[in-house]
């Protein structure tokens, strides 16, 4: 943990493919968001945004990071992986749509509901992404509701 | 209902969490699909599943549930055991179908999550 400015960081490397220790990073900021006295609606967004983006990393790419900045005005994910990259991300963000493989569905992923989750609880979603390269997934989610 | 009351009628088993079955819950879901659960179940709703790896206790960790009933008499590892009573999850497991399962709850007054669609609670 990074204390500067009154702003909170948080970095975890996410391993393709491990389903041991997948969650874990999003656990973490769950657990350090709750002694931080976060109103506990902005905690369930985040966990699962965090926990949604968490787990497409382990499993469509090669790995990668998550990051997590907290302020007192927001805090802000960062999904960053190394590939491979998505096609069609207009497409991907529909509910229902995934590549996911028969033993990921046995696993109880692959519902295509994952990217549609995280719009639907964050108040900024931005996705960057090139085929062969990687995908950044951003997102900002307000501590509005802890203001007033 | 009380998790007491889910444990006599569905015949199960307490596997982690016996000191909360007082615990009152409002209503119940039953999903193989972990997004599904994390965009639609609040955190006084029981969870069944036929699932029963890691990411299911860790599910139910991201939106605070506090009991899973896994069905078909599935018994979960230890390690998943444990990963529950670290959360103070109580976990109950039955020999009954997952719908079975859900009608005898139904049929028991314990409703479904009230679902509007496109709408985040
Ligand atoms: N980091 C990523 N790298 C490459 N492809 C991705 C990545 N994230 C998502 N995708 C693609 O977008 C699709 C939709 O993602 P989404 O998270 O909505 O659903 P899912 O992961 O397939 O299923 P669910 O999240 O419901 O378990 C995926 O099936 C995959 O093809
Ligand atoms: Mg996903």
């Amino acid at each position: 943990m990074n204390k500067k400015d009154d702003t909170i960081k948080l970095e975890y490397d996410i391993i393709q493919n491990d389903f041991v220790r997948a969650g874990e990073a999003s656990s973490n900021v769950k657990k350090i968001l709750k002694q931080l006295g976060i109103d506990s609606k902005i905690i369930r967004r985040v966990a699962i945004v965090t926990y949604e983006a968490e787990m497409n990393i382990v499993i469509h790419s090669y790995g990668g990071k998550l990051l997590v900045e907290i302020s007192s005005k927001k805090i802000e994910i960062t999904a960053k992986d190394n590939g491979p990259g998505i096609e069609d991300i207009e497409k991907a963000m529909q509910e229902g749509f995934s590549t996911a493989s028969n033993e990921i569905r046995e696993l109880g992923f692959g519902a295509g509901m994952g990217l549609p989750n995280m719009k639907k609880c964050s108040d900024v979603l931005k996705i960057d992404s090139e085929k062969g390269k990687g995908t950044t997934v951003y997102m900002e989610i307000f501590m509005k509701s802890n203001q007033n | 209902m009380t998790l007491n009351d889910i444990k006599g009628i569905l015949n199960a088993q307490v596997l982690t969490g016996e000191q909360f079955l007082d615990r009152k819950v409002s209503s119940a879901f039953g999903s193989d699909l972990m997004s599904d659960v994390l965009a639609f179940v609040d955190n006084s709703s029981v969870l069944l599943t036929g699932l029963t790896n890691p990411q299911v206790i860790r599910t139910a960790e991201m939106i605070d549930l506090f009991a899973i009933i896994f069905v078909r008499g599935k018994r979960p590892s230890d390690e998943i055991i444990k990963m529950g009573q670290r959360n103070n999850i109580t976990i109950l497991m039955t020999d009954y179908t997952l719908y079975t399962s859900c009608g005898k709850l139904y049929e028991n007054g314990l409703k479904g999550i009230e679902f509007e669609k496109g709408v985040m609670t």
